[in-house]
């Protein structure tokens, strides 16, 4: 073989796609935005965060309830809460079969996963969602978690946080996904009346009905930089107006401008910001 | 049974967006009396997709939210074909909240594609206004009965929908998306709606059985309004009655209870809602 032939295969880039998870094979990964490489150990040290342009890779939820937690640690909660398929829904394909594709591509068994611990002392109830379990749509598990994590701090007198990363509600479980908007927002309704926290963070991409409920519902609203949050899709508004959206539309910074969040958190800032929060919603420990 | 039972899922679709399906303020002007609108949100300005006032059902005040689409081109163009801008729905909760300050039981009426879509309305924060609608809805202590008269559509029906008794006509649908919408994001093809129609379940008889609604109206053949005349004749009429009669007997019992035993049926209620597997 020629000196000159590549025997090694060539650095593994990210596709610009939906799915802007690392590539964890590599040992190099590209930066979507600024496109230069990222040693993958440095990325995971930065928690997935581009350390030449403060891009923000997508984030699995494992990952984030594991940074939040105090030392990492929390205790799993209703792991067996999963999707059922009540409306016996196919399309081009059972939903069934999603289930099963999604349980398996993504390692996890629902669009969220949530625990309790602390965080900073303080006693939380957390979730955080995952896009790679059918685009982070909320079915009608997805809503029973949430409703039983605020249940939960409604009980021991702790904080709710979580993080959204979601398309939507889920279309292939109907109405029923469209009621868990009002089911979440009514267990919320108690939380603040018991004068508990509730803090949400939005990360990319939030649209839908999680906006439309429970995202934006928090006492304080946290946004990544740059995600993606509305309640309509960007395509859904082009096709209205017809006409090509402005640049930096429904991202962070313009939610931030326009009043709709607290602040634009980096997310290797965001357990001190929350902290911070808690502190002063919960009074130090 | 009525011949309406026959009718397929984008059948009733396409009745209950039909222009001649009678709206709120078709009710307005025949089952309720002595009806004055209030305008405004406070904050920006008035949604005319949203009507919101006074009015008496029998011996009963009650306070009347509803969404309101047009039946030709200039109403239509004016009422921004029944979907809110996030005005509306803040309008709905001032007026709402005035209810409950002065003890009246509210009365919603949903009828509406979505929340409107648009640059303006995502400025000035669509999904809050909604999500803020679902959470002071749940608190709220005096009594809400919801109908859903035609189209309910998604997050921007559901942010006028969370009450003590949740009626559907029976012509009427209520979805999370369009089956047109369903259908361009699973099927890759718009044409398919019929087919997403059926899938989403989102007839009365259907939501029903799951538990996501408490009652329908029965429809005589088609419930319709002949022309925009004082006399919305003799199809409207029976069936607005019947619709009449159920919304009192409803008010007669929820108004027995008190505010916070309202709320926490409520919640009760909507904390019900979903199937799911693992041991509950």
């Amino acid at each position: 073989m020629a000196w000159f032939k590549r025997d090694k295969p060539k650095i593994e880039t990210v596709s610009d796609d939906e799915e802007r998870t690392v590539n964890t094979s590599g040992i190099f990964v590209k930066c979507p935005e600024c496109e230069n490489p990222l040693y993958r150990r440095e990325l995971i040290e930065s928690h997935q965060v581009c350390t030449h342009c403060n891009y923000h890779f997508r984030f699995p939820s494992r990952d984030r309830l594991e940074d939040l937690f105090d030392d990492g640690k929390y205790e799993k909660l209703d792991e067996e809460v999963t999707s059922a398929d009540p409306l016996e829904f196919v399309d081009t394909k059972p939903y069934k079969d999603r289930i099963e594709q999604a349980k398996q591509s993504s390692g996890l068994p629902e669009a969220i996963v949530s625990g309790s611990g602390k965080v900073g002392g303080h006693l939380v109830y957390a979730g955080a969602m995952d896009m790679s379990f059918i685009g982070g749509s909320m079915g009608s598990a997805v809503g029973e978690k949430i409703t039983r994590l605020i249940e939960r701090a409604l009980e021991k007198k702790g904080a709710v946080i979580v993080f959204s990363a979601s398309g939507g509600a889920r279309m292939q479980e109907g109405t029923l996904s469209l009621m868990q908007m009002g089911k979440i927002s009514a267990a919320l309704s108690m939380l603040h009346e018991a004068k508990l926290p509730f803090i949400s963070v939005l990360t990319d991409p939030t649209t839908g009905g999680v906006t439309a409920s429970f995202a934006m519902l928090g006492d304080v609203i946290l946004a990544e930089p740059k995600a993606l949050i509305g309640f309509a899709g960007p395509r859904v508004i082009e096709q209205t107006i017809r006409q090509k959206l402005p640049k930096g539309f429904q991202r962070s910074e313009f939610l931030l401008e326009h009043g709709m969040v607290d602040m634009v958190v980096d997310r290797r800032e965001m357990k001190d910001t929350i902290v911070r929060m808690l502190d002063f919603m919960m009074g130090c420990s | 049974m009525s011949e309406a039972n026959e009718k397929s899922p984008i059948e009733r679709v396409r009745t209950a967006r039909h222009p001649d399906r009678p709206y709120t303020n078709d009710l307005l002007r025949s089952i309720f009396t002595d009806f004055v609108e209030i305008h405004g949100d406070r904050r920006y300005a008035d949604d005319p997709a949203m009507v919101c006032g006074f009015a008496k059902l029998g011996e009963n005040e009650v306070c009347v939210i509803g969404q309101q689409k047009g039946r030709d081109t200039k109403a239509r163009q004016m009422r921004n074909f029944g979907m809110p801008k996030p005005e509306g729905y803040r309008k709905a909760l001032r007026v709402m909240r005035l209810a409950e300050k002065f003890g009246r039981p509210i009365i919603c009426f949903i009828d509406t594609p979505g929340a409107y879509p648009g640059i303006d309305a995502e400025e000035r924060g669509q999904a809050e206004a909604i999500a803020f609608n679902l959470r002071e809805m749940a608190g709220m202590k005096v009594p809400i009965i919801v109908v859903v008269l035609g189209e309910g559509g998604s997050g921007g029906a559901l942010a006028i929908g969370i009450g003590d008794r949740v009626l559907m006509m029976e012509n009427a649908v209520y979805s999370v998306i369009s089956p047109e919408g369903c259908a361009a994001i699973l099927w890759k093809d718009a044409a398919k709606a019929d087919l997403a129609a059926a899938a989403l379940k989102l007839t009365a008889d259907r939501l029903s059985q799951f538990g996501l609604i408490d009652g329908i109206v029965p429809e005589k053949e088609e419930w319709n309004v002949d022309g925009e005349e004082a006399d919305l004749g003799e199809r409207f009429t029976s069936v607005a009655d019947k619709l009449s009669k159920t919304l009192l007997e409803n008010l007669k019992e929820l108004k027995t209870k008190t505010g916070d035993q309202l709320v926490q049926e409520r919640y009760k209620k909507f904390r019900a809602m979903g199937r799911w597997s693992g041991n509950s």
